[in-house]
C-alpha cells in the first residue's frame, strides 16, 4: 500500500505464440518501464517481431499476457491498444498526401480539426518535414518516408511505441544520422520506444536497455554496456559483438579454472617482447595465425599453446600497416586485466556467427 | 561491331542475322509484332470498320439485298424510334445491374481468397473460380433456365431479373479476379498500419482498401459491363420476351434479314463503351486489366 511500483509500460508474462508446429515465442517474461528506450535483438527467426506483433494486436498469443501500462490486453483489437506503429516498410498510405498520413490517427479518434492540423503539423516539425505537407510518399526519399512513418505514429501520443526494424531500409550514412535522431525525438517525447532490430551496433547506440533473443527465448535483458562487456551466455557473447571464448583445457592452464569465460577482444593487450604483466594480469602465449590491418584497428587472430583461438583488437595509435603485416606466424603473448574475464553460465556450443 | 559481322565464321548466317537484329532494335520489334499487327489490323479493326461502314447502307425491303447507298436512314430510326430508346435504356440497366450485383459478391470473396485464406488454399480457390469458365456458356445458361423454369429449383420464371441473375453467374469470375489481384497487390502492412492508428475494420476498408483497390475493380466492371451489353444467348434463353440490344442485333439479321440495320444497333453497345472505358481510363483501371 505505501510503496510504489515502477510503471511499466509493458509487461509480458509467460507469452508464447506457435505457427503451427513451430513455436516461434517460447515463453517470454519482460518488463518495459515508462519512457525506457528499448530494444529487443536477434537474429532473424528469434521471434522478437512477432513479440512486438503481439504488443502492437495483431497477433494473438498462444499463450500468455499482455499488458500495456498496468492493463491486459492480450485479447484486445490493435484499434484498441494504446500503442502505435513503425512499420518495417513505412505502411504509408500511398493514396494520401504526408498530411493526411500524419493526420490518419487523430481523424479516426475524431480529433477537431484545428487541433488535428495543429498537431500534425507539429509532428513533421519534430521530425524535420515542415513543407512536405502536400506530397505523396512515392515523392519522398527512403530517409523522408521513415520519418513520416514516425510522425504518423507519434502524434496519436501513444504509451508505447513500437518501431519494427526501424533504420533497416535505410543506407549506412543515414542509418547513423536516424540512430542519433531517434534517440533525440525520444528524449524529447518521453514516450516508451520498443524497437526490434538484429543490428547489435544499432542496439548498443540507441537503447537504454536491450533483449537479446535466441530461438524465441531471452538469452539476457541489460543496459548496452552490461550486455556486452558481461555476456550471459556463449549466445550473447557471439551475437553482440566478437565472441572470445576461453574454455576446458585453456581455461584451466590460463586462468587455473574451470569452466568458460569471455573476454572482449579490445581488452587484450598484445605483447611481442618481454614487457612484465601486472599483478592483477592475466597471459597466455600463442602464434599469430592472421593480422588483419581495418583503419583505425588491427585485428589479431593468436592461436593458443593451451588451445583454442583469441582474437585481438588494437587501435592502431603507433603502428601502421607496413608494421604489422610481417607478423604473421610471430610468437606473442595476450594479456589483460581479471575484471574483463566473465564467466558464462552454458558450456560454450558451437554457435553460428551473427 | 563491324570487326564481329565481318569476321564471323563461314556458315553463320544465322549468327550474322542474330547479330544484325540486336543491333537494330526497329527491325526486330517490326518483325515480332507483324503477325499480332495483322491481326489486329485486319480481323478486329477491319470487321469494326467493315461494320460500321454497313450500318450508313441500307436493305432493299422486298428482296433483302443490301443497298451499297450512303443513307443517315438507320441511325434516324434507330435515335428517333421510341422502342429502340427504351431497350438501349434497358440495356444498360441490365449491364449496371449486373456489374453492381457481381462487385458486391465479388468483393469479400476476393478479400477472403486474398488476405484471409492460407496460400495452399488460395490456389484452391482460384481454381474453383476459374472452373465454371470450363464449361460452355450455353450449358451454363441452359442450367439456370431449368433452375428458374415454374417448376424448377427456383421457379423464378423467366424475365428480366432471370436475365440479370443469369447473367450476373456467368460474368462472376471476370470481377473477382481483378479485385483479387489488386487486393493481392495491397500490401498487408497498410491494414495492419489502419488498425494500429484506431480504425475499425469498416474505416479501414473505406478509407484504405477501396480507394487502393478502385482501378481493380472498375477494370472487372469493364468487362461485365461490356459482356451483359452485348450479350443475346442468354436473354433468348431465360429472357422470355425480354428484349435487349444484342437480340435486337441477332433478330435484324436473322428474322428481318436486315444488315444494314443490324450494323448500326450493334454501333450503339460500342460507343457506349468507348465513352466508359474514355470515362474511367482517368482511374487507371486500363493498368489492371
Amino acid at each position: 500500500m505505501f510503496y510504489v511500483m515502477p510503471d511499466q509500460a509493458v509487461s509480458l508474462r509467460g507469452l508464447r505464440k506457435s505457427f503451427g508446429p513451430v513455436e516461434a515465442v517460447a515463453g517470454i517474461d519482460l518488463d518495459i518501464a515508462d519512457g525506457e528506450f528499448f530494444a529487443m535483438l536477434g537474429p532473424s527467426g528469434s521471434g522478437k517481431t512477432t513479440v512486438l506483433r503481439m504488443i502492437a494486436g495483431f497477433e494473438t498469443p498462444t499463450a500468455g499476457t499482455v499488458e500495456l501500462g498496468g492493463r491486459d490486453v492480450t485479447r484486445l483489437a490493435p484499434f484498441e491498444r494504446d500503442v502505435n506503429t513503425v512499420f518495417q516498410d513505412y505502411a504509408l498510405f500511398p493514396h494520401m498526401s504526408v498530411l493526411d498520413n500524419v493526420e490518419y490517427g487523430l481523424r479516426v479518434k475524431k480529433v477537431p480539426k484545428a487541433e488535428r492540423r495543429e498537431r500534425a503539423l507539429d509532428a513533421l516539425r519534430s521530425v524535420r518535414l515542415e513543407g512536405f505537407e502536400k506530397r505523396r510518399p512515392a515523392q519522398l526519399s527512403g530517409g523522408q518516408r521513415q520519418r513520416v512513418a514516425l510522425a504518423r505514429a507519434l502524434v496519436n501520443r501513444p504509451r508505447v511505441l513500437l518501431l519494427d526494424e526501424p533504420l533497416g531500409a535505410l543506407d549506412l550514412k543515414l542509418r547513423e544520422e536516424m540512430q542519433v535522431e531517434l534517440k533525440a525525438i525520444q528524449r524529447e517525447v518521453g514516450i516508451t520506444f520498443l524497437f526490434v532490430t538484429h543490428d547489435q551496433e544499432e542496439a548498443l547506440t540507441m537503447s537504454d536497455r536491450i533483449a537479446v533473443f535466441n530461438q524465441g527465448r531471452i538469452e539476457q535483458v541489460g543496459t548496452p554496456a552490461e550486455v556486452y562487456e558481461r555476456p550471459a551466455t556463449a549466445f550473447v557473447a557471439s551475437f553482440v559483438g566478437t565472441s572470445n571464448l576461453i574454455s576446458g583445457e585453456a581455461a584451466r592452464t590460463v586462468l587455473g579454472r574451470e569452466g568458460t569465460f569471455s573476454v572482449r577482444p579490445e581488452k587484450l593487450r598484445v605483447v611481442l617482447g618481454d614487457e612484465e604483466t601486472g599483478p592483477d594480469e592475466h597471459e597466455a602465449a600463442g602464434t599469430i595465425r592472421e593480422v588483419v590491418y581495418a583503419g583505425p584497428a588491427t585485428r589479431f587472430v593468436v592461436d593458443l599453446d593451451a588451445g583454442g583461438r583469441l582474437i585481438a583488437l588494437q587501435q592502431n595509435l603507433q603502428v601502421s600497416s607496413m608494421d604489422v603485416t610481417g607478423l604473421r606466424g610471430a610468437r606473442v603473448r595476450l594479456v589483460w586485466h581479471r575484471r574483463h574475464e566473465f564467466p558464462i553460465d552454458t558450456p560454450a556450443e558451437p554457435v553460428a556467427a551473427g | 561491331m563491324t570487326t564481329i559481322t565481318t569476321t564471323a565464321a563461314p556458315g553463320g548466317m544465322r549468327r550474322r542475322a542474330a547479330s544484325f537484329l540486336h543491333r537494330h532494335a526497329g527491325v526486330r520489334l517490326s518483325l515480332l509484332l507483324s503477325a499480332p499487327l495483322a491481326w489486329l489490323g485486319l480481323a478486329y479493326l477491319g470487321a469494326l470498320a467493315a461494320l460500321f461502314v454497313t450500318a450508313f447502307w441500307s436493305a432493299d425491303v422486298f428482296t433483302g439485298d443490301v443497298v451499297k447507298v450512303f443513307t443517315w436512314a438507320n441511325f434516324t430510326d434507330l435515335v428517333t424510334g421510341e422502342v429502340y430508346r427504351t431497350i438501349t435504356l434497358r440495356s444498360l440497366g441490365v449491364a449496371a445491374a449486373v456489374t453492381l450485383i457481381d462487385l458486391v459478391v465479388a468483393f469479400p470473396m476476393a478479400f477472403a481468397m486474398a488476405k484471409l485464406a492460407s496460400p495452399r488454399a488460395q490456389r484452391w480457390l482460384v481454381i474453383a473460380v476459374l472452373t465454371p469458365l470450363w464449361a460452355s456458356y450455353l450449358v451454363k445458361a441452359y442450367a439456370w433456365r431449368v433452375m428458374l423454369s415454374a417448376d424448377g429449383l427456383l421457379g423464378w420464371g423467366y424475365g428480366l431479373t432471370a436475365t440479370v441473375v443469369t447473367l450476373s453467374y456467368l460474368w462472376l469470375p471476370y470481377m473477382i479476379l481483378p479485385i483479387y489481384a489488386g487486393l493481392e497487390r495491397l500490401p498487408n502492412s497498410l491494414l495492419d498500419a489502419a488498425a494500429d492508428l484506431g480504425a475499425r475494420p469498416w474505416r479501414t476498408f473505406r478509407t484504405v482498401v477501396w480507394p487502393l483497390t478502385f482501378p481493380a475493380v472498375v477494370a472487372g466492371s469493364i468487362f461485365t459491363f461490356s459482356l451483359s451489353l452485348g450479350d443475346y444467348i442468354t436473354v433468348k434463353i431465360v429472357g422470355g420476351k425480354t428484349q435487349l440490344i444484342g437480340n435486337v442485333v441477332y433478330d435484324n439479321i436473322g428474322a428481318a434479314n436486315n444488315l444494314p440495320f443490324a450494323a448500326a444497333v450493334a454501333t450503339v453497345p460500342v460507343v457506349i463503351m468507348l465513352i466508359y472505358l474514355a470515362a474511367v481510363r482517368r482511374t487507371g483501371a486500363l493498368e489492371n486489366l
